[in-house]
C-alpha cells in the first residue's frame, strides 16, 4: 500500500526511452562542422570532460552525454538542459580530452543554437545574464557591472536584488562599485561594425 | 610493339571507384597496345593465366597491368610473365589503387586520372629492355639484436635447427621487462620460472654467441651477406673468469647498498658493483663506473681485487672490444619503453609518493623484489585501497593515439594479486576493458567475481584527500552511473602504456628501415608480411614492431626465426637488376659519385674511372642523379624510360592547352 | 629593457569591482621603470556571455581591440584579466584556424576603417614580470621584508587554458616563483587552476558560493593566511561572498583575496592606496597587520 502510494503521488516521472525517428543526425553532422566543434565523433566517452568539469556534479547531463546527445542528434535534449549554461568556461574539459574535442566551445555553439531557438530552460538566469550582457555591451562598447547586475536582476528574479544589497554596499564602501555608464568614444562605428554581421 | 594492359578490379577496391570499362576502351586505343582486358582479380590464378595465354596467342612482347602496389604483386606477375617465356623486366605496373582509386572520391576524375596513368606506363614499357637477376651465396649465421623474451626465442629457434646465432644484448643480462614481471596473465605462472629455463638455455647453447651489455654500431652490406660491427661495453669484470659467486659484491667497500637499482625501478639500492638480479644471464657481475669509488678516485681499497684474487677476474682496466661479424639475416627484437607516468601532472606520479607505474607494482608483488613480495606504501603500511588507473599513455592525443593492447589485462592480473596479497579494496578506473585472448574474458570474470570494482570513466583527476588523511582521490565521472566519483585510496597504480624505444629511430636508420606513425618499427605488410621489413634479409619480433603480450611476441618471434631460417637455408639470394652501371666511355673521372653513395658501392678504378659494385648497389639513383656528364645510368630507371613515361602522363595536358596538372607521385 | 612600453588593455572589470588591480598593476609597472600606454577607445572584450550569442560580434568585438592596437602601433598588448586574456587570443587562433572566420573579421574591421588582424602578441602580466622582468631582477628591487605569512597562489581557469602561454598549462608556478623572489612563502595549493565559477555567484549562486568554499577551504587547510590571483574576477568571487560563506557553513574563514601585483607591488615599496590595499573587503584585520599605513622602517634587502 504504501509503495503503491509513492508510485502514485510522485511528482514527476520522466520516459528514458528514445525511439530513432527523435534523432536527428543531420543535424549532429552539422554541428561537428562548425568551427570548435569538430571531431565530435571521435569521443570515446570516457568522462574524462565530467570527471575535470567542477560543475558537473550540478549538471542535469554531465558534458560526456552532451556530447553523446549531440552525437546522436538528440537536438532537444542537448539544447534544452541546464548544463551547457552551468558551463562556466574553464575549458578544463577542453585540455583534458583525450581526443581533444574541444567541448567548451561545442557547449557556447549549444548556447547560441538555443538561445536561437529559443530552447532554453526558462527561468534560469544565466542566459538572462548573457542577454543582458549582449544589449549594454552592443550599445555602449563596454559592459558596466552595476547596471549589468542590475538588469539582470530585474529581468529574472527582482527579489535577488534584496539579497544583492549587503555585497553591493561592501563594493561601493571600497570605491569599487561604479554607477558610471562606461562607454566608448566610437561607438557609432562599433555598431557599423557589428550591424548586419550578426550569425549565431 | 605488341603491349597488353591488363586493369585489375581488386574486388570493388578499384572498380568502385573507376570506370574499368572505360579505362580499357582507352587503353585499347592507345598507340602499340594490342588488346586490353579487365579481370576482378588480376593476381588470381586465372588472372594469372589470363595473361600468360595472351602472351603466347597474341605475340605480346610487353605487358602492363594497372592494379595494386608494385611492394604487393610486382613479383607475381614478373612471374607470371617469366612463365610465358617472356622477359619479366618487360612487366610494368601501375599502381591504381593506392594513387588513384582508395585516395579520390570524384569517379570521373579518378577515371581520367587512371588513363594518364596507364598512358604513361604504356609509353614507357616500350624502353624496358631485359635484364637478368645475379644470385649470391648468403651467410649461414643469424644476429639476434636484443635479449628480451623475443630475442631469446628466436635465437633459441634458429640455433636448434643448427644455425650459429649471434644474440646481442644492450644491458648487462638477457630477460628484458618479463623477467621484471611477476606473474604473467591469464593463467598466473610465474614469470621467471617460464623465462629463466629458457636464458640458461641461450648461455648453454652451442650454437649462440651471447654478448651482453653490447651494442650494434655498425651495418653494411645487404641481404644474406650482412657486415655487422657490434661494440662490447666494459663492464670491468672478465666475463670468461667470473664465476658469479658474488663475493665481489659482499666485500665492496660500501657496506649497504646505495644506488638506485634501475632493474627494481630505483624501489631499492644496490652497489656499485652489482649483479642485475639473481637469475641474470651471464652469471657474471658488473661495476658501474659511475658509482665505483676506484672509477671516481682511484683511491679504493678494492676489496673486491683482494676477495677475487684466485680468479683475478676483476679488470678496472678493460676497454670497449669492437668486433665485427657477417651474417645472412638480422632478427630485430629490441622492444619498448614503458611510458613515464609524470608525463601527465594530474596523476600527480613523482609528486605524491604513493602513485606507481604498473611496473613498479611487479617489483614489489615480486617475491624477489625490494619488499620480498609485500604490496607496502612508501611508509611501510599495507594499504587498504588501490585505484589501478587505465589508460596512461594510451589513447590520449595528448600522448599516443593507439592502445597500448597489454594494460587492460596487466591491470587485472595486479588488481587480483594485490587483492590476493593485502586484501585490499581494487578499484579499476577503465574506459574500456579489451580481453579479446584465449582465456582473457574468463580471467576479466574471475576478478570482477573476486570483488575488485570496476569503474567505467577515465581517472580524470588525483589529488590528495582534503581531510588530511593522506589518502590520495582518483576521481571520475562513473559513466554507466552517470554520477562523478570521488574514490579515496591508498596507493594509486598507473596503467602505463608502451611506446618505441627512445632510440628507435636512430636504430630504424642503422638498419635502414622503417618506422610507422607511431613510432613503431614498421612491418612490411601489416598481415601477409608482418615479420619482415622493407629491407630484405631483416626480420622483427615482439614489442618494437607494436604493442604486444608474451603469447603474440613469442609467436612472432617464431615466425622471424622460420622467415630469417628460409633466407639462409636456401643458401642464395637472388638480387634485384635495379642497380646503377657506368657507362666508361663517359665518365669523365671527376668522383662527385663516390661520397653519395650511401652504401659504398662504388670505387675508382683503373686511373680515372668510377665502377659500381652491382652486389653493393641497392639502386637508390643518387650516384644518377648526381652525375654531371650523365655517365650513370640505372636499369629500369633509362633516360628514356622516366622521360617517356613522364610525356605520356601530362599528354593529355599538352593537348587540352591548359595548365599542366601534377598528378599522383610526380 | 628598463624604460618598456608596453599597449594596455584593461578591460571593464578595471573600472569597477577591479579597480585595485589596476592600481596595484600600474604602480608596480611603475617602480619597476616599466610605462602601460592605455588603448584608445578600447571595448569589451565580449567575455564569456557575448560568446553564448553570437560568435561573429563576439569575435568582432576583439579583434577590434586588436586592430586598434595595431593602428596605434602596439607589437604587444597587455590585459591583466583572464576573460580579456582568454577573448583576445581566441579570436587569433580562430582567425588563424578556420578561412571563414578569418574572413568575416577582414571584412567587418575593414567597414570600421581599421587594419586586418596582423601579430600583435596578447600578453598578461605575469608573463611579462616572470619572462621579461624575470624574478631576479625583482628580487633586487624589492626593498620591504615579508611580515606576513603563506600566500596561496591561485591561478584560475582562463589565464592557463586553453590558449595561455603565460604559463604552464596542468601545473602553473610563474606566480609561485615571483612571489618567493621577494620572500613571500607560498603553499602547495592543489586547486590553483579550478575554476571560481566566474558569473555564476551572480546567476546561480548557491553553486558559485560552494565553489569559492571549496578554493577558500582548501587554502586555509594548506596554511595559507591569503590568496593571491591574477584575474579580476577571481578575486571579486573569492573577496566579496566570505560573510556570506561564513553564514551558510558556519566556518570562520576570513582570507585577504590580494592580486599579486599587490604583494609585488609592496615589496618594491608602493603604499596601500596606490595598492589598492584598502578596496579588500575580507581579511581586513590581516591586511591591516601585513600592509600597515605607515611602515615604521623601510629595510633594504641589498
Amino acid at each position: 500500500m504504501k509503495a503503491l502510494r509513492a508510485f502514485w503521488f510522485r511528482p514527476e516521472m520522466r520516459r528514458k526511452m528514445k525511439f530513432q525517428r527523435e534523432a536527428d543526425p543531420e543535424w549532429a553532422q552539422q554541428v561537428a562542422q562548425r568551427p570548435g566543434c569538430e571531431g565530435l565523433f571521435s569521443c570515446l566517452q570516457c568522462g574524462t570532460c565530467s570527471g575535470t568539469c567542477p560543475l558537473s556534479i550540478y549538471m542535469d547531463f554531465a558534458p560526456r552525454r552532451i556530447i553523446g546527445l549531440v552525437r546522436e542528434g538528440f537536438r532537444e535534449d542537448a539544447l534544452g538542459c541546464q548544463t551547457i549554461w552551468l558551463c562556466a568556461s574553464c575549458y578544463a574539459c577542453a585540455v583534458h580530452c583525450p581526443r581533444q574535442i574541444r567541448i567548451t566551445d561545442v557547449m557556447y555553439s549549444l548556447k547560441r543554437e538555443a538561445l536561437q531557438y529559443k530552447l532554453y530552460p526558462r527561468r534560469f538566469p544565466i542566459p538572462v545574464l548573457a542577454q543582458e550582457f549582449y544589449g549594454i555591451v552592443s550599445d555602449r562598447g563596454r559592459s558596466s557591472e552595476f547596471w549589468l547586475v542590475l538588469r539582470m536582476a530585474l529581468h529574472s528574479n527582482p527579489l535577488q536584488l534584496l539579497t544583492l544589497i549587503g555585497t553591493g554596499w561592501r563594493l561601493f564602501r571600497t570605491g569599487r562599485l561604479s554607477l558610471h555608464k562606461e562607454q566608448i568614444e566610437h561607438v557609432k562605428e562599433l555598431q557599423a561594425e557589428l550591424a548586419g554581421r550578426r550569425g549565431t | 610493339m605488341r603491349t597488353g594492359v591488363y586493369v585489375c578490379h581488386c574486388g570493388t577496391n578499384i572498380a568502385g571507384t573507376i570506370d574499368v570499362h572505360a579505362l580499357i576502351g582507352y587503353a585499347g586505343s592507345l598507340p602499340g597496345v594490342a588488346l586490353a582486358r579487365e579481370y576482378k582479380y588480376m593476381c588470381s590464378d586465372p588472372g594469372q593465366e589470363l595473361i600468360r595465354q595472351d602472351i603466347c596467342d597474341y605475340k605480346l612482347d610487353r605487358v602492363v597491368v594497372a592494379a595494386c602496389s608494385p611492394h604487393l604483386h610486382e613479383k607475381t606477375f614478373r612471374q607470371a610473365v617469366e612463365q610465358a617465356g617472356l622477359n619479366p623486366f618487360y612487366c610494368h605496373m601501375v599502381n591504381l589503387r593506392e594513387h588513384d582509386s582508395w585516395v579520390h572520391a570524384d569517379k570521373p576524375a579518378a577515371t581520367e586520372k587512371a588513363m594518364d596513368l596507364v598512358r604513361a606506363a604504356v609509353r614507357r614499357v616500350k624502353w624496358h629492355v631485359p635484364l637478368e637477376r645475379r644470385q649470391v651465396p648468403v651467410h649461414a649465421e643469424v644476429l639476434v639484436v636484443g635479449g628480451g623474451i623475443a630475442g631469446i626465442d628466436a635465437a633459441l629457434t634458429l640455433a636448434n635447427a643448427g644455425k650459429h646465432v649471434y644474440l646481442v644484448e644492450r644491458e648487462p643480462t638477457i630477460g628484458g621487462h618479463m623477467a621484471q614481471f611477476d606473474k604473467t596473465f591469464p593463467t598466473l605462472d610465474c614469470a621467471a620460472c617460464i623465462l629463466t629455463p629458457k636464458m640458461t638455455a641461450v648461455k648453454a647453447h652451442r650454437n649462440i654467441t651471447l654478448w651482453t651489455y653490447s651494442e650494434v654500431r655498425q651495418v653494411e652490406g645487404y641481404v644474406g651477406n650482412y657486415s655487422v660491427t657490434v661494440r662490447r661495453k666494459p663492464r670491468y669484470v672478465i666475463e670468461k673468469l667470473c664465476v658469479g659467486c658474488l663475493e665481489c659484491i659482499q666485500a665492496c667497500v660500501y657496506k649497504q647498498a646505495k644506488v638506485p637499482d634501475p632493474f627494481n625501478l630505483g624501489l631499492s639500492k644496490r652497489k656499485p658493483v652489482y649483479i642485475p638480479f639473481p637469475q641474470a644471464v651471464p652469471q657474471v657481475v658488473a661495476i658501474d663506473p659511475e658509482t665505483c669509488i676506484e672509477f671516481k678516485s682511484g683511491k679504493c681499497k678494492k676489496t673486491c681485487v683482494e676477495v677475487c684474487a684466485e680468479r683475478n677476474a676483476i679488470d678496472f682496466k678493460q676497454q670497449a672490444e669492437i668486433q665485427t661479424i657477417q651474417v645472412g639475416a638480422i632478427i630485430l627484437a629490441t622492444g619498448f619503453d614503458v611510458f613515464d607516468g609524470a608525463r601527465i601532472p594530474y596523476y600527480g606520479y613523482g609528486l605524491y609518493p604513493n602513485v606507481y607505474t604498473a611496473l613498479e607494482i611487479e617489483r614489489l608483488v615480486n617475491a624477489s623484489g625490494p619488499t620480498g613480495g609485500e604490496v607496502v606504501l612508501r611508509d611501510g603500511r599495507k594499504p587498504a585501497s588501490v585505484g589501478i588507473v587505465h589508460c596512461v599513455g594510451s589513447r590520449d592525443l595528448h600522448t599516443n593515439r593507439y592502445c597500448s593492447r597489454v594494460c587492460c589485462m596487466y591491470s587485472l592480473k595486479l588488481a587480483h594479486l594485490i587483492k590476493e596479497k593485502t586484501g585490499a579494496d581494487v578499484y579499476n578506473f577503465y574506459i574500456d576493458i579489451r580481453a579479446p585472448g584465449k582465456a582473457f574474458e574468463e580471467f576479466y570474470n574471475r576478478v570482477a567475481e573476486e570483488g575488485v570494482v570496476f569503474v567505467r570513466g577515465k581517472a580524470a583527476d588525483v589529488y590528495p584527500a582534503g581531510n588530511g588523511d593522506g589518502r590520495l582521490i582518483v576521481q571520475a565521472e562513473d559513466t554507466l552511473l552517470g554520477m562523478i566519483r570521488k574514490i579515496p585510496v591508498d596507493m594509486v597504480v598507473l596503467a602505463t602504456g608502451l611506446e618505441p624505444r627512445a632510440d628507435a629511430n636512430d636504430v630504424r636508420r642503422l638498419f635502414n628501415i622503417g618506422c610507422s606513425g607511431d613510432g613503431f618499427f614498421l612491418e612490411r605488410h601489416p598481415k601477409l608480411a608482418p615479420v619482415n621489413t622493407f629491407a630484405d634479409g631483416i626480420f622483427l619480433a615482439g614489442c618494437c614492431q607494436g604493442p604486444k603480450d608474451i603469447p603474440d611476441t613469442v609467436a612472432q618471434s617464431g615466425a622471424a626465426a622460420a622467415q630469417a631460417l628460409a633466407l639462409i637455408d636456401a643458401g642464395v639470394v637472388e638480387l634485384e637488376p635495379n642497380t646503377a652501371h657506368v657507362l666508361e666511355d663517359a665518365c669523365s673521372g671527376c668522383k662527385t659519385c663516390l661520397p653519395l653513395c650511401p652504401y659504398s658501392a662504388i670505387s675508382f678504378v683503373e686511373e680515372k674511372k668510377a665502377r659500381i659494385n652491382e652486389v653493393l648497389c641497392k639502386g637508390c639513383g643518387t650516384c644518377v642523379a648526381a652525375c654531371p656528364s650523365g655517365s650513370i645510368r640505372q636499369n629500369l630507371f633509362e633516360d628514356e624510360e622516366i622521360f617517356e613515361e613522364i610525356d605520356g602522363l601530362l599528354a593529355s595536358a599538352a593537348v587540352g592547352g591548359g595548365p599542366v596538372r601534377i598528378q599522383g607521385d610526380l | 629593457m628598463t624604460s618598456a612600453t608596453y599597449g594596455y588593455y584593461p578591460g571593464c572589470s578595471m573600472r569597477g569591482s577591479g579597480i585595485a588591480y589596476e592600481e596595484s598593476l600600474v604602480t608596480l609597472f611603475r617602480l619597476l621603470g616599466l610605462t602601460l600606454q592605455e588603448l584608445r577607445d578600447w571595448n569589451c572584450c565580449g567575455a564569456t556571455s557575448y560568446m553564448c550569442i553570437d560568435e561573429n560580434l563576439a569575435f568582432l568585438l576583439s579583434a577590434r581591440n586588436l586592430a586598434l592596437a595595431q593602428q596605434t602601433g602596439f607589437r604587444e598588448l597587455v590585459t591583466p584579466c583572464s576573460a580579456c586574456y582568454l577573448c583576445l587570443r581566441k579570436v587569433q587562433d580562430y582567425v588563424q584556424r578556420y578561412p571563414q572566420v578569418a574572413e568575416r573579421v577582414r571584412d567587418s574591421l575593414a567597414v570600421a576603417s581599421l587594419p586586418p588582424l596582423d601579430a600583435v602578441k596578447v600578453r598578461h602580466p605575469l608573463e611579462i614580470l616572470f619572462t621579461d622582468v624575470e624574478p631576479e631582477r625583482i628580487r633586487s628591487k624589492a626593498v620591504r621584508h615579508w611580515h606576513g605569512g603563506q600566500v596561496a597562489c591561485y591561478y584560475g581557469c582562463q589565464l592557463v587554458r586553453p590558449y595561455g602561454e603565460a604559463d604552464r598549462l596542468h601545473n602553473p608556478t610563474r606566480m609561485d616563483e615571483l612571489l618567493q623572489a621577494v620572500g613571500v612563502p607560498t603553499v602547495k595549493f592543489a586547486l590553483k587552476t579550478k575554476c571560481c565559477g566566474g558569473s555564476l555567484t551572480g546567476t546561480i549562486h548557491p553553486v558559485g558560493l560552494r565553489l569559492n568554499y571549496i578554493l577558500l577551504k582548501e587554502a586555509a587547510r594548506k596554511g595559507a593566511k591569503a590568496i593571491a590571483t591574477v584575474c579580476p574576477l577571481c578575486q571579486y568571487n573569492l573577496d566579496a561572498y566570505q560573510a556570506e560563506i561564513r553564514r551558510e557553513t558556519g566556518e570562520a574563514l576570513d582570507l585577504p583575496i590580494l592580486f599579486f601585483t599587490q604583494i609585488l607591488g609592496w615589496a618594491l615599496g608602493g603604499d596601500v592606496r596606490s595598492l589598492g590595499l584598502h578596496r579588500a573587503i575580507s581579511g581586513r584585520r590581516v591586511i591591516d597587520e601585513w600592509f600597515p599605513q605607515h611602515p615604521e622602517e623601510v629595510e633594504s634587502y641589498v
